[in-house]
């Protein structure tokens, strides 16, 4: 039962008023895109033990879609973020790396 | 013999009396008391059978560990089986009753397995009931469950009330001892917003009975004033009766506050399950005290040492005249002087240990107790009752060098602190060797949100067993300010493990030690699980059925696990201990529902003309959360024919159908139109203002996923009709792809579906019912078929569709929700001289499938592209992208070989089974027939008088005429030809007239 | 012509707290540019108040407005003017991306009234009511549907729910609120 802060109105919110959404910063491939690159953005999904992007939205409060990077190990959330943002934070990336030097980076 | 003493007993309240029943007899107690108080007060030793051997069993401890003495509780509507007597608080007219034996307590015939106890091993069940193997059907499972399972299913309808509560506090302390206490009273100073639980009804934990002295006072005194003092802090909130029942991520704590077990039927709710949100957890949850493992130590009269002293002090209850101590530590001398003190005779301590000199056994001695060192019980005498034990040498194999006459044994094998909520997020242990118990690693906490540590354990529940220690601890955790509050305690010489009693114990003894009372496992059980290589602990756990049910191995999992690694030949933190889940101890069914039962169970939604359908025979079907009416009954009517009345009504004159659920999400922008274009595989942004559009909506993987009609309002206005099941799913996938993809298109969207009531008006006499209402030009000219207006209609404001999913001249009009209910009165007073009635959905099902229109979820399971619908003329060839395009584009979605929607009509006119297959020639891989086609919607039509159907069939409309074979029950095949599946008005002239 | 009416009928039960259903009252989303010259123009217009901060009511007699996202206000006025409302809105808003409907008719409005009308909705909502500032207006949800409720006076909250769920909220509500329920009694 995850607490997560909606970056969009501010509220601590709990996993109760949360929609959970996949993994976040996926890139469309529509027509046009190879079977390999259509394949890769509908059917593979990371699923790391440790620092992970998400999409969440706040389906009972503003009812906005936001990003939150936590660690699927231990739960710890080490930020939450807009979800009109094409990748994880300059500064976001700099606190994980700082907390899990071990951290492969994003992408 | 137990027995209520004449004087103390710091609990009870001997001037308000209170008469319960156990088992029908009528017994005394005192407010104050618990139900095993009371029960031993009586002298009801006796309270009970084990689950296995159904021996008798007694009350063993006095707090929530206790394993054997569960009751059922109350009567009908309040009857609850496995009640703790040891956490039961008594009330005045408590009906209670032993559990697990027949036909009585006193004589029981189960009991005949306790003779048979070598042939009812663990594992017994696995091993003894594989073969023959019809017999577990017909002979075994039916046997095994008359005779199992730990009391009876309640079968009345639970009178009480409960309730969930959301509560958030920077911390919360579990644990009313001295603790938890001090931790309270050190973190309330600083302004936190702090929470302290107790389970109990008592403040003070065991510190209270033991006589400790803090800061120069009694404890209960100490504990008087502090709760005084926290009482008075605005930023502490005290719940005693509330038990931590688990922790879970994110500081997410679920506690368990038996409001009024104690008092039922006040009107209060019976339980609350209190929803916490903690910044930070402190466990004092302090400790539970170990049995010894001698055999015959579970005979009635056989308790903790601990919870001999509880009784004597707290209730003023002897479990016994002559107590006789067992134990390999200091702390179980206590008890021998609190019984001292209470004028008991305590015949001699037998203590495991080759010395014992300590503060507390030199008390002892000086009472004139005999104290037998390096000595154990080699077994305990008596059936129903204690009537002596036979004393050894601890390190012998159980020669008897003394019978000592006794009617209770006291014993106490150390303390296991209570680390269940510290491990149920992650927390881990360390072995204390020297302490023999597992205590928390502060080292390794579970962590929260933050990342830091969520948890921290204090006081006993740390592994502090001295009370300066224990205030110490907790005042250091907590960060408080100055000195801890003091005590002043005797020195206590270290403990010695002894794991089995005696140490050279043979089988014969063995077979009778119990680890685990309430499941019936022994020492040897766990050997055996050993032996045949059942080594990990929670495997072992399993196989032998240690530390399950009610108890959880409260008292038992400790000894369990030392004598598994004994027999591995491993230390003890090699084998580890098994996972601790919530909850802590067993909370209500109720509880955990709350407030959802009965009408708000879950929430149902009601159109605004709920209620003039519920008085109109409406037969409901749930649609979502909706409920809709399936049919309107009739006095003395079927379902099947108010359905047939229903479409004829329609097909010949007019009906109404409540479409209030439909999804109705407004679309709005300068991008509007090019959004639209994308959500729908056909083009919505050249839809002229005025016009109504029929439109799909796929997935991202191509499969069709709701469908609808679309409106142009305005030049920048669409309003899209969902299914009733679509409207909150479409609208977050709108959301969705404008909040996360293309977050720089000018698009609003808002979700209208519940502002609007929206009736169809459906049949050849719907324009005249409409007009007598006027307002509005409904001519063929005014408003063609597939167009909208607005406007006035009997004076609601209405917006008019001119739309059609019955075949029929048909109009659906919205209104005002609030308006809903008048306007569906004033259709039904207007439509009298056509005989109008309403109709349901099935009526709508079948009239729409004799048109050959398609049902999201019927048609479509999630695997059905709108090509297999044969819906291509609704997909736009002209746009370069829209929402599943590229899927659909996939070599296996674009092949021929996909089953294709076709009509099917029986060759003898009847209705085929809804989802049966069609079989084609020779088998599969499997050996199984292979198929050819499906069946998706299927009915009896009474507007042709037979029996339509429409299919997804492999070449389908390439095969029409065809006649395929369908087997159903009983080996029978129905034959039906493909055909075109719209059955009814192949033109169209009925809906555009 | 008195054809409106409200989803319970203004129904109303009195426990520990009391609860009812408020009737009738003009909602209207209004989604735009919440910073905007123009919104900050007809929103005053509308309800005499300004543009809500995040998370805010602004209330003015029967008029109000709350915010219920970064883009989105929810105006409040008398049921009788929501229309004419929805059209002033309209036009003051031309040439501006916005959207505007009338949802009054989509809501339910609810009132729980008494001095320990917060521990009646602590039971449904997973809300800090401590922490609840005055003027917040907290969407959440109250057991399984969505709902919104702000402190509407000394000893009172308003709570919005939609229309098709008023007789499941109405039940909480009542048995929420049912003596002997006080969460932190006396």
């Amino acid at each position: 039962m995850l607490i997560l802060e909606c970056p969009c109105c501010g509220v601590k919110a709990d996993e109760t008023e949360l929609q959970a959404g996949g993994e976040a910063h996926l890139k469309r491939y529509g027509p046009g895109s190879t079977d390999e690159e259509f394949d890769g953005y509908m059917f593979s999904r990371k699923n790391p033990k440790g620092v992970h992007f998400e999409r969440w939205r706040h389906a009972y409060g503003c009812g906005k879609w936001f990003l939150a990077a936590r660690c699927t190990a231990t739960l710890e959330v080490f930020g939450t973020y807009p979800a009109q943002t094409k990748e994880p934070p300059a500064d976001l990336q700099a606190k994980i790396k700082q907390k899990r030097p071990n951290w492969e980076g994003y992408k | 013999m137990s027995t209520r003493l004449q004087k103390g007993g710091r609990l009870i309240d001997r001037s308000r009396s209170m008469s319960f029943t156990f088992n029908g007899k009528k017994m005394q107690g005192y407010a104050g008391d618990t139900l095993a108080s009371a029960l031993l007060g009586a002298d009801q030793m006796l309270v009970g059978r084990s689950f296995k051997y159904h021996r008798p069993r007694g009350i063993m401890s006095s707090g929530a560990e206790e394993p054997n003495a569960l009751v059922g509780l109350g009567e009908g509507g309040r009857f609850e089986p496995n009640q703790r007597t040891t956490t039961t608080e008594l009330f005045d007219g408590a009906v209670t009753s032993s559990q697990n034996h027949w036909p009585s307590l006193e004589f029981d015939v189960g009991a005949v397995n306790d003779k048979f106890y070598r042939f009812l091993p663990a594992g017994f069940y696995y091993k003894t009931f594989m073969f023959p193997r019809f017999a577990w059907k017909h002979v075994f499972e039916p046997v095994i469950r008359q005779s199992a399972g730990l009391g009876k299913v309640p079968h009345a309808r639970d009178e009480d009330r409960y309730e969930y509560a959301y509560a958030f506090a920077d911390l919360v302390i579990v644990g009313g001892g001295i603790a938890g206490l001090a931790a309270a009273l050190a973190a309330g100073k600083q302004g936190k917003r702090v929470w302290l639980i107790e389970q109990t009804a008592h403040w003070g934990g065991r510190a209270v009975v033991d006589g400790v002295q803090i800061e120069g006072q009694d404890a209960d005194a100490w504990v008087k004033e502090t709760l005084e003092a926290l009482e008075g802090m605005e930023n502490v909130t005290l719940r005693s009766r509330t038990m931590a029942s688990g922790l879970y991520d994110h500081g997410y704590l679920l506690m368990y506050e038996r409001i009024a077990d104690h008092t039922p039927g006040d009107g209060r709710p019976r339980h609350r399950l209190w929803r916490m949100r903690a910044g930070h957890i402190v466990t004092a949850t302090g400790a539970i005290e170990r049995p010894l493992s001698f055999a015959g130590n579970d005979i009635p009269g056989v308790m903790l040492a601990s919870a001999v002293r509880d009784y004597v002090v707290n209730w003023a209850v002897s479990p016994g005249d002559r107590t006789v101590i067992v134990t390999n530590n200091d702390d179980a001398y206590r008890t021998a002087l609190a019984l001292l003190d209470a004028g008991l005779s305590v015949p001699a301590v037998v203590d495991a240990r080759p010395e014992a000199k300590g503060d507390l056994p030199e008390a002892v001695r000086a009472r004139g107790v005999k104290v037998l060192e390096g000595k154990g019980i080699a077994k305990v005498k008596g059936g129903k009752r204690v009537t002596g034990v036979s004393v050894c040498l601890q390190a012998g194999e159980g020669a008897e060098l003394e019978t000592i006459p006794c009617d209770a044994v006291a014993m106490s094998g150390g303390w296991s602190p209570v680390v269940h909520l510290w491990s149920h997020c992650g927390g881990k242990l360390n072995w204390d060797e020297k302490q023999a118990m597992f205590r928390p690693d502060p080292n390794r906490p579970a962590t929260g949100a933050d990342g830091e540590a969520m948890v921290t354990a204090i006081g006993s529940a740390n592994g502090h067993l001295s009370s300066a220690d224990v205030l110490a601890d907790a005042h250091k955790a907590v960060g408080g300010k100055g000195a801890a509050p003091g005590a002043v305690c005797a020195t206590e010489a270290p403990i010695m493990p002894v794991w089995i009693m005696p140490q050279g114990a043979g089988p014969a003894l063995r077979f009778k030690m119990w680890l685990d009372p309430q499941n019936d496992v022994k020492v040897s059980d766990v050997q055996l699980a050993a032996r045949e290589g059942y080594e990990s602990v929670e495997h072992a756990k399993r196989y032998t059925t240690l530390g399950m049910a009610t108890d959880q191995g409260k008292i038992s999992n400790i000894n369990g696990l030392a004598i598994l690694s004994d027999s591995l030949n491993q230390a003890i933190p090699a084998t580890g201990t098994t996972t601790f889940r919530p909850p802590y101890t067993p909370i209500s069914m109720g509880a955990i529902a709350g407030e959802a039962r009965g009408e708000i169970f879950q929430p149902l939604r009601k159109t605004p003309m709920h209620e003039w359908h519920e008085t109109h025979g409406a037969h409901w079907e749930p649609v979502g959360h909706w409920r809709r009416p399936y049919c309107f009954l009739r006095t003395g009517e079927g379902v099947h024919d108010a359905v047939n009345r229903e479409i004829r009504q329609v097909r010949n004159s007019v009906g109404l159908l409540d479409a209030s659920t439909l999804g109705k999400i407004l679309v709005k922008g300068p991008d509007a139109g090019k959004f639209l274009d994308m959500l729908y595989t056909n083009m919505m942004s050249t839809l002229p203002v005025g016009k109504c559009r029929y439109g799909l909506m796929c997935n991202e993987n191509g499969f069709l996923s709701d469908d609808g009609v679309v409106v142009r309002l305005t030049e920048d206005t669409w309003l899209c009709h969902t299914t009733t099941g679509g409207a909150d799913r479409i609208h977050g996938w709108m959301e969705d792809w404008l909040q996360c993809e293309w977050w720089d298109w000018k698009v609003y969207t808002a979700n209208v579906t519940e502002q609007y009531a929206q009736v169809a008006i459906a049949g050849p006499n719907a324009r005249k019912l409409l007009e007598k209402l006027g307002g509005m030009e409904l001519t063929k000219a005014a408003l063609p078929f597939m167009e909208w207006r607005e406007g006035t209609l009997g004076g609601f404001r209405a917006r008019v569709h001119r739309i059609s999913f019955s075949g029929e001249l048909s109009f659906e009009v919205a209104v005002p929700a609030s308006e809903g209910r008048a306007f569906w009165d004033a259709l039904i007073a207007a439509g009298e001289e056509f005989g109008v009635m309403p109709y349901g959905t099935e009526a709508m099902h079948i009239m729409r499938a004799e048109k050959g229109f398609i049902m999201i979820g019927d048609e479509t399971d999630g695997t059905v592209i709108p090509q297999d619908l044969n819906l291509q003329w609704a997909i736009s060839k002209k746009k370069e992208d829209y929402l599943g395009k590229r899927a659909q584009e996939r070599s296996f979605m674009a092949s021929a070989e996909r089953w294709k929607l076709v009509g099917l009509e029986t060759l003898d006119g009847g209705v085929i089974p809804d989802g049966a297959y069609a079989v084609a020639e020779g088998h599969n891989a499997n050996g199984q027939r292979n198929v050819q086609g499906r069946v998706t919607s299927t009915y009896y039509s009474p507007t042709l008088d037979k029996g339509i159907a429409m299919g997804l069939v492999k070449h389908g409309p390439d095969r029409m005429g065809e006649v395929i074979d369908f087997p159903v029950d009983d080996g029978k095949v129905v034959k039906a030809r493909i055909v075109d599946p719209v059955f009814y008005d192949k033109e169209g002239e009925k809906q555009n007239v | 012509m008195s054809k409106a009416v409200s989803a319970l009928g203004g129904v109303s039960h009195s426990g520990f707290v009391d609860v009812a259903e408020a009737g009738l009252r003009g909602m209207i989303t209004l989604r735009g540019d919440l910073a905007s010259a123009k919104m900050k123009k007809a929103v005053k217009a509308a309800t005499g108040t300004a543009v809500p901060a995040a998370r805010r009511i602004e209330l003015n007699g029967d008029k109000g407005a709350a915010w219920m996202s970064p883009d989105e206000l929810l105006i409040l006025v008398p049921y009788e003017e929501a229309v004419a409302t929805v059209e002033a809105l309209e036009k003051a808003l031309a040439g501006e991306h916005h959207l505007v409907a009338d949802v009054s008719d989509a809501r339910s409005v609810f009132t729980v009234k008494g001095a320990k009308a917060s521990e009646a909705l602590m039971k449904l909502c997973p809300v800090d009511f401590e922490t609840l500032a005055e003027g917040e207006i907290r969407r959440t949800r109250a057991a399984q549907v969505a709902a919104a409720f702000w402190k509407s006076g000394a000893d009172e909250f308003t709570l919005v729910s939609f229309r098709s769920v008023a007789g499941y909220v109405m039940g909480l509500l009542e048995v929420s609120a049912r003596k002997g329920g006080e969460v932190f009694p006396a």
